[in-house]
């Protein structure tokens, strides 16, 4: 059985204070209660204070570059997947740089859960809008305020039929916690986007402004197959934030669409050279 | 038409080449499919056009001018035409296919039986390709076919003077040999070396390859995955890679460009992946069906930062079949990122080969096995500082180990360390591995005679017109021959002298504006050029067209 120790204790370079540590506090817990040993588990990451989760965090793991944590996250599961492959990512480097790649992820639905901690902010670069940042947020790039329009994850994940769209609160590791154990266990892509106040740039959204605001879904408020409920509560944001697991779809998954998979990972098929005589023929 | 006319010539024991020329649309415009057959070996176009079957006026107004004695087929009845010309000669195609096959469908068929006619030979060739082709649709359509070829070849037995115009003997028989383009080639390659994953987003000319490995993605085990765009293409590869698939993309100069971010990290990573790089004219989106050589210097310096690659340029398709999985062993032995350079005329030309022989390629993989890593690795590290520079390879999920790769500048472990001793070490460690696959890359083909006065230096898909153009000038009595590059970077510089040391004037041709060959060549082995013949008008060249260079260079 795997144990949160199996999974490290390491110096990080993140602030003090910072909603990443409960994050990743919760995402250990949640590995060790699933019984995940270390080394059947990949993590990929971007770039970004949250891209850093990996090097705390003792698995395997390709943290690659920003905004590209999906694309090798999605292939790593293809080409093997008995790994629980996990993908961590920044709003900015999962809804800015990344975006088109998480559209394209959801529509191929591998089987991989996306941890996205967001802040909205931009963290690593000292405190620009993200994606996510509320509108007249002021920054030293949006010196008048953010003008465009903070973009919902949520109903983006939910109007795109994501297989598992949950939301969970760094404030609230005993929460975020279940929420992971039950998105890694889910068949599909799971999209878990995480509040996670940051403690020097985003002085908006603080740890008070959101435990002011977050309320637990209960489970049995409404059928989790059912989008059009799931999309109606995604809108809510203001005053009340829901948290929970909005939306479950079982849809088909990536890997099970490819026959070759189905015996083993594609990583223990031998190589068929010689068949490559009889399509030499056919050029003849 | 083409392919049919092609593969019935190539059956009948010629060599055959065949080259398309169309434009970037998907009907009309004005296109061209030329066939180019011999007794003897045959890599390039000529420019004499002895059979023309011109089906619009676009064809005779364009084409009529390179006829020296030769033949024009036409349906006076369909084209309409305002000169006359001695070469005209009129076959009622439409006329033919309708009477004879009930369908104007056939029109194709009809004028290729009428050319075999021309060329005075049988039609068993044609009758073959033509019943082994429609096998699929049934014998009613294999019998019209039959019908109207013979139809189109009586026409011109029957009404051409003496009954046909080429007296075309056969070769003597001689081993079959297949008919392929570069394009088919390389995804032949790509199997025969156990590709098991690639993902690409299309683009011209690289399409073939995709499309190639697609189609038999099933059979052989491959996940190909068509990305959402080529960042994500070559950033899916390097997962896959990563977790241990042999892995690979195929692109074109524009779709690299998106490439170039993960180039980096397949650096840094040190992620094997191979990168098929098919290359048309730029830049941007540019002439996108015409060919260039204008993305090697590209390739070599795309990415930011220093970091190891190896860069290989197939001449025809044979070296397409081969260099490929040689590509996939040395990235994988390197872990390094391996191109694989063609261009639109190597990759959709139809070249005769010798019959590719999959039992000389060899699948390294390089891995370090569970044995392996529980007996000599008890703390894995993934970057492990070794002589050579490279590190042992294992894959995430094998027990007991971890494997971590970051595209941060990282230790041994794969964690991130910015000292400035780590720095200098990993730069060191990945760098070194340049120098011993210098001592692998294959010094460069000589063609013609070892200590020729004048040499020609070219690389990749430039081979079969430069070293018909040596064979041309040693028959006017020059003193030539070709030193042809494949294997480019990194370059064997030794060799190279040694290649280069005899010859007085030396000549680089390359399919592009600035001789970028050339400039490689300057920087990476300190040799000069004399001359260079350049051609970047988007069209491959001829032996013709470099003689004329020559000439007008008052090089011969
Ligand atoms: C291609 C590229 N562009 C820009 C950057 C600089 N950069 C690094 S992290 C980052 C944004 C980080 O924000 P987010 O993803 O929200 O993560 P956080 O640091 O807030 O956790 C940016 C713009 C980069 N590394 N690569």
């Amino acid at each position: 059985m795997a144990s949160v120790e199996d999974y490290g204790d390491y110096e990080t370079a993140w602030c003090p204070g910072c909603g990443d540590f409960n994050i990743l506090k919760a995402l250990k817990a949640a590995l060790a209660n699933l019984g995940k040993s270390p080394s059947e588990v990949l993590m990929v990451s971007g770039i970004g204070q949250a891209g850093k989760l990996p090097q705390y965090l003792n698995c395997n793991f390709f943290n690659g570059l920003h905004g590209r944590t999906l694309p090798p996250a999605t292939a790593a599961k293809l080409s093997n997947h008995e790994l629980t492959v996990l993908a961590v990512a920044g709003d900015g480097d999962c809804y800015g740089e990344g975006g088109n790649h998480l559209i394209h992820a959801i529509r191929r639905n591998p089987d991989i859960t996306i941890l996205v901690h967001d802040n909205q902010i931009y963290g690593l670069t000292k405190g620009q809008a993200s994606p996510t940042s509320e509108r007249g947020m002021v920054s030293k790039i949006q010196r008048e305020g953010v003008f465009n329009n903070p973009l919902n994850p949520i109903a983006l994940a939910i109007s795109q039929e994501c297989s598992f769209v949950s939301r969970g609160y760094a404030g609230d590791v005993q929460h975020l916690t279940e929420l992971l154990i039950k998105a890694i266990r889910h068949r599909g892509l799971s999209l878990v986007e995480v509040l996670q106040p940051c403690v020097t740039f985003n002085k908006l959204n603080t740890f008070k402004w959101y435990s002011n605001r977050v309320y637990k879904m209960e489970d049995g408020e409404y059928p989790l197959d059912d989008r059009v409920k799931a999309f109606e509560r995604s809108l809510e944001w203001g005053d009340r934030i829901p948290l929970g697991i909005f939306y479950v779809n079982e849809r088909p998954v990536l890997e099970d669409n490819h026959e070759v998979l189905k015996e083993a990972p594609l990583i223990r098929h031998k190589p068929q050279t010689e068949k490559v005589n009889g399509l030499i023929d056919g050029f003849m | 038409m083409g392919s049919v006319l092609s593969k019935s010539l190539l059956n009948s024991g010629f060599y055959v080449f065949s080259t398309q020329y169309y434009l970037s649309r998907i009907r009309g415009g004005h296109n061209t499919f030329q066939i180019r057959i011999s007794d003897s070996e045959l890599a390039a176009m000529g420019e004499d056009v002895d059979i023309l079957i011109a089906l619009d006026r676009a064809s005779i107004d364009r084409h009529l001018g390179e006829m020296s004695d030769g033949v024009v087929i036409v349906d006076r009845d369909v084209v309409e035409l305002d000169k006359e010309h001695d070469s005209i000669f009129h076959v009622p195609l439409l006329k033919i296919a309708k009477d004879v096959g009930g369908n104007k469908i056939y029109t194709n068929t009809v004028a290729a039986g009428a050319a075999i006619g021309l060329l005075c030979l049988s039609l068993d060739s044609l009758n073959g390709v033509l019943t082994s082709i429609f096998k699929k649709k049934g014998q009613e359509i294999i019998d019209n076919n039959l019908k109207v070829a013979k139809a189109g070849y009586d026409y011109v037995r029957e009404n051409y003077p003496h009954g046909c115009k080429f007296n075309v003997s056969l070769p003597e028989a001689q081993e079959k040999r297949m008919l392929i383009a570069g394009n088919e080639a390389a995804g032949l390659g790509a199997l025969a070396a156990g590709v098991q994953f690639l993902s690409a987003y299309p683009m011209t000319p690289s399409t073939g390859v995709l499309n190639y490995v697609a189609s038999h993605a099933g059979e052989f085990g491959v996940v190909v995955e068509q990305a959402e765009d080529e960042i994500a293409a070559l950033n899916m590869a390097l997962g896959a890679s990563f977790t241990g698939a042999r892995s690979m993309v195929t692109t074109a100069g524009g779709g690299f460009c998106l490439m170039v971010e993960a180039l980096g990290l397949a650096g840094i990573t040190e992620t094997p992946v191979v990168i098929f790089l098919a290359q048309r004219p730029g830049p941007a989106t540019g002439l996108p069906t015409m060919t260039e050589q204008g993305d090697l210097l590209f390739a070599l310096h795309a990415a930011q930062g220093e970091f190891p690659r190896c860069i290989l340029a197939p001449g025809t398709p044979d070296e397409c079949f081969y260099m490929m999985a040689e590509a996939f062993n040395i990235a994988e032995k390197y872990q390094i990122p391996v191109f694989v350079m063609s261009d639109q005329y190597l990759a959709d030309s139809l070249f005769t080969c010798k019959r590719f022989d999959a039992s000389k390629i060899t699948v390294e993989r390089h891995l370090l096995s569970d044995q392996e890593l529980r007996t000599k690795h008890g703390d894995y590290r993934r970057y492990k500082f070794t002589p050579g520079g490279i590190s042992p390879r294992a894959l995430p999920g094998q027990e007991g180990i971890l494997v971590c790769a970051d595209s941060d500048e990282h230790d041994e472990f794969g964690h991130i360390d910015e000292s400035q001793e780590n720095r200098i070490r990993m730069m060191d460690k990945r760098m070194k591995k340049l120098e011993l696959l210098a001592t692998e890359m294959k010094p460069p083909k000589i063609y013609g005679s070892h200590d020729a006065k004048l040499t020609l230096i070219g690389w990749g898909s430039t081979y079969g017109p430069l070293a018909e153009t040596v064979d041309i000038l040693t028959k006017e009595g020059h003193s030539a021959n070709l030193v042809h590059f494949n294997y480019i970077y990194p370059m064997p510089a030794e060799s190279i002298h040694k290649a280069l040391a005899k010859s007085k004037k030396k000549i680089c041709v390359e399919n592009n504006y600035t001789g970028q060959l050339a400039r490689l060549l300057r920087t990476e082995a300190g040799i000069e050029m004399s001359d260079k013949i350049l051609r970047y008008d988007g069209l491959p060249f001829t032996p013709a067209s470099i003689v004329e260079a020559l000439r007008e260079k008052g090089v011969i």
